[in-house]
C-alpha cells in the first residue's frame, strides 16, 4: 500500500477524490506521525480528532457524489498564529497561553471550507519573531535535518514559520500555513528542503491573526513543491471585507495556470544581492538557478536595486514599530495573562503582566518600537525608514520594467545550529537580508528547494514578482523545481 | 544617538513593561547596538521622497453605517467577548481600583 504520508497536497486530493484511498486513512496515518515526532516540537497542540472529524466529513460528501473542494481530504497543520475555535491560541507566548478564541480566523475557515483538516497548531518564534523558532514560549522546534558531518549538532527549522517547515520536511503535514512579515515563510522553506510562497500583500486576510507589523504581515501556504503552494494558496486567498487591507480581486486559479515554460521571460539578478564573502554554496545555487532560467528558454537581465541594504535596517523600525503598537493590546484586561501583584494598581498591572508574558524578544522589539515612535525620534528614525520603504519599493518598479521575476538566493546561508545566534540579535536579523525587500515592497515571493550545500543541508532559491503576479512567481518557482530535481529528505532519527 | 539606562527605563516605563534588577542595564548595549547599525539610514538622500504609506495601492471601504451590518463583528457578543478575561464581573472586564 502507498505510504498515505510521503504524499503531497495534490496526490492525497486526487487520490481520495478517485477513492484509492479514504480521507481518513489519511489523517490517520498522519496524526500517527504527529505523535511520534513529540521530539521535533513541531506542534504546540496536535488536535487528532479535528483531522480524523474532517476527514469523516470529506469522505461521506464523496459517498454522496458531492464535490470535496480544492484541498478535499487533506490535513494541514495551521501556524499557531491563527485563531482556531475553541482550540488555544497562543503565538508561542507565554501571554496567550490557554487562549481559546470564540472565533475562526478567515484563512483557516476557507481551508476548513475547501475540505482542510487541522492536525494540529504548529510552534513559531514568539509573535512571528525570530529567524531560528528558539523564541517560542513552548521550546525550540528541532529541524529534522541534521549536517552531514557525524555530529549531531541540532539545528533552527527557520523562524518564524518553524514548527510549519519543520513538520513538513519531517512528513508531519503535507501542508501548512505560515505567515511571512519579513521572511518568516521562505526562510523556512530554505532551511527545511520545502517550498513555500508569500503572496502579494492583502492576497489573504490577516482577520483571526495575531497582528505583528500589519502593513507586513501575509499569510502563505508552505508545502513540498510549487503545485502544492498554488492549490493551498487559491484556498488561502480571497477578499475578506473585515480586513481592511484586504485586495478585492478575484483569486486566480493557480494551479490550472502553472506552466514551466520561461521562453520569451526575462529573469532579474540583482548585482546587489551578490555581496562580499557571500557563502559559496549559496553563491553556486544561484548560478545553478541562473543556468537552468535559462535553459528552460529565459533571458537573464541583470538589474539594479540600488537601496538593498537599507532595506533590513529600514525593516527593523518599521516592524518593532508597529510591533509596539499592536501588541498594546494585551494589557491584562481582556484576554491572555493578567499578573496582579499584591495592592497594585491599574498600571502596575499593565507592566507587570507585560513583564511576565513576553519574552525577551518581543520586549526588545516592543522597547525599539516604543523608542523610534517617542517624541523627538519620530522623524529621524519612523518616517526615514518609511520613506526608505518608498525607495525600495521603487526600486522593484524600476527594475520590474525590465524584467518579469526576479531570481535570487532565499537566505545568505544554510540552517545554523541552535543557539549559535541567540546571543547577537544582529547576526539572527541578517538572515533575512535577501528576504526583507520583498516584504517592505508588499511583492509575492516564494522559496524553492534548489539543492544541498556540502553539509548536506538544504539551500532554497527565491523568486520575487510583481504585485499580484503570483503566477509569474509559481511558474518561475516550477522551472526551477523541475531543473533541480530535488529529492533529499532527512535521515529520520526522531 | 544611543541611549542610556535612564532612557530605557523610560522607554520601558512608556511601553508598560515592568522591567527587574540588572534588565535595564542589560537593555543598554543591546538597544545601542540596533540603534547603532540603523543610524546607517541617515546616509540615504530622501529629499522629495514620500513616507510610505499604503504598500498597495488600495482604497479603505466604507460600511454601512447601521447598527450590526456584519453579524460577525458588530454586536451582541457579550459572551464571547468576556470569555478569555482574566477576571469578568458582571458581564464587564474586571480591573484594579483605578482611582483611589
Amino acid at each position: 500500500m502507498t505510504n498515505l504520508t510521503e504524499l503531497g497536497v495534490a496526490a492525497i486530493r486526487d487520490g481520495v477524490a478517485a477513492g484509492d484511498f479514504t480521507a481518513v486513512e489519511v489523517a490517520e496515518a498522519f496524526n500517527a506521525n504527529v505523535a511520534a515526532a513529540s521530539a521535533l516540537n513541531a506542534f504546540i497542540v496536535a488536535t487528532p480528532e479535528a483531522a480524523v472529524d474532517a476527514a469523516k466529513a470529506v469522505d461521506a460528501k464523496r459517498a454522496a457524489g458531492q464535490p470535496l473542494g480544492k484541498m478535499g481530504g487533506v490535513p494541514i497543520g495551521m501556524k499557531d498564529l491563527f485563531a482556531t475555535t475553541g482550540v488555544q491560541t497562543t503565538a508561542a507566548s507565554h501571554m496567550l497561553e490557554g487562549f481559546k478564541p470564540q472565533y475562526e480566523s478567515t484563512v483557516s475557515q476557507k481551508l476548513w471550507d475547501a475540505g482542510a483538516g487541522m492536525l494540529g497548531k504548529l510552534n513559531l518564534d514568539q509573535f512571528a519573531m525570530g529567524s531560528s523558532n528558539e523564541t517560542s514560549f513552548f521550546g525550540n522546534v528541532i529541524s529534522p535535518w541534521r549536517r552531514k558531518d557525524g555530529g549531531n549538532a541540532a539545528l533552527a527549522p527557520g523562524g518564524s514559520s518553524g514548527g510549519s517547515s519543520a513538520a513538513i520536511s519531517a512528513r508531519l503535514c503535507p501542508a501548512a500555513t505560515g505567515t511571512d512579515t519579513g521572511g518568516s515563510i521562505r526562510q523556512p522553506a530554505a532551511f527545511t528542503g520545502i517550498t513555500g510562497i508569500k503572496p502579494t500583500y492583502g492576497r489573504c486576510s490577516r482577520w483571526g491573526v495575531v497582528a505583528f507589523a500589519s502593513s507586513l504581515d501575509q499569510a502563505g501556504p508552505m508545502a513540498r513543491d510549487t503545485r502544492d503552494c498554488a492549490i493551498m494558496l487559491e484556498a488561502m486567498a480571497g477578499f475578506d471585507p473585515k480586513d481592511s487591507t484586504s485586495l478585492d480581486m478575484p483569486v486566480p486559479e493557480w494551479e490550472a495556470g502553472l506552466n514551466p515554460d520561461m521562453k520569451g521571460k526575462k529573469i532579474g539578478i540583482p548585482r546587489e544581492y551578490r555581496m562580499d564573502g557571500m557563502d559559496e554554496d549559496v553563491a553556486k545555487s544561484w548560478d545553478d538557478g541562473i543556468a537552468w532560467m535559462k535553459a528552460a528558454g529565459a533571458e537573464i537581465v541583470d538589474i539594479s536595486l540600488p537601496h538593498t541594504k537599507y532595506a533590513l535596517p529600514a525593516y527593523y523600525i518599521i516592524a518593532p514599530a508597529e510591533a509596539s503598537s499592536n501588541l498594546a493590546r494585551y494589557d491584562g484586561v481582556r484576554y491572555g495573562l493578567r499578573d496582579l501583584p499584591e495592592g497594585a494598581g491599574l498600571q502596575d498591572m499593565y507592566a507587570a503582566t507585560r513583564a511576565e508574558g513576553f519574552g525577551a524578544e518581543v520586549k526588545r522589539r516592543i522597547m525599539i518600537g516604543t523608542y523610534v515612535l517617542s517624541a523627538g525620534f519620530y522623524d529621524a528614525y519612523y518616517n526615514q525608514a518609511q520613506k526608505i520603504r518608498t525607495l525600495i519599493a521603487q526600486d522593484f518598479a524600476k527594475a520590474f520594467e525590465q524584467c518579469d521575476v526576479i531570481l535570487a538566493p532565499t537566505c545568505p546561508t544554510a540552517a545554523f545550529a541552535l543557539g549559535e545566534k541567540m546571543s547577537d540579535p544582529l547576526a539572527m536579523y541578517l538572515n533575512d537580508v535577501f528576504a526583507v525587500p520583498a516584504s517592505l515592497a508588499g511583492l509575492p515571493a516564494m522559496s524553492v528547494p534548489a539543492g544541498v550545500n556540502r553539509e548536506g543541508l538544504p539551500l532554497g532559491l527565491q523568486i520575487i514578482g510583481k504585485a499580484f503576479d503570483e503566477q509569474g512567481v509559481l511558474n518561475a518557482g516550477l522551472a526551477i523545481e523541475n531543473a533541480a530535481g530535488f529529492t533529499a529528505t532527512p535521515e529520520k532519527w526522531w | 544617538m544611543s541611549v542610556d539606562k535612564a532612557t530605557v527605563e523610560k522607554i520601558a516605563s512608556l511601553a508598560r513593561i515592568a522591567l527587574r534588577d540588572g534588565e535595564a542595564e542589560a537593555l543598554v548595549p543591546e538597544l545601542n547596538q540596533i540603534l547603532g547599525w540603523v543610524e546607517q539610514l541617515g546616509e540615504v538622500d530622501v529629499t522629495g521622497v514620500e513616507p510610505m504609506t499604503a504598500v498597495i495601492p488600495n482604497t479603505l471601504r466604507l460600511r454601512d453605517d447601521v447598527v450590526d451590518a456584519d453579524p460577525l463583528t458588530g454586536g451582541g457578543k457579550r459572551d464571547e467577548v468576556l470569555a478569555n478575561a482574566p477576571a469578568a464581573e458582571h458581564g464587564f472586564f474586571g480591573v484594579p481600583k483605578v482611582i483611589e
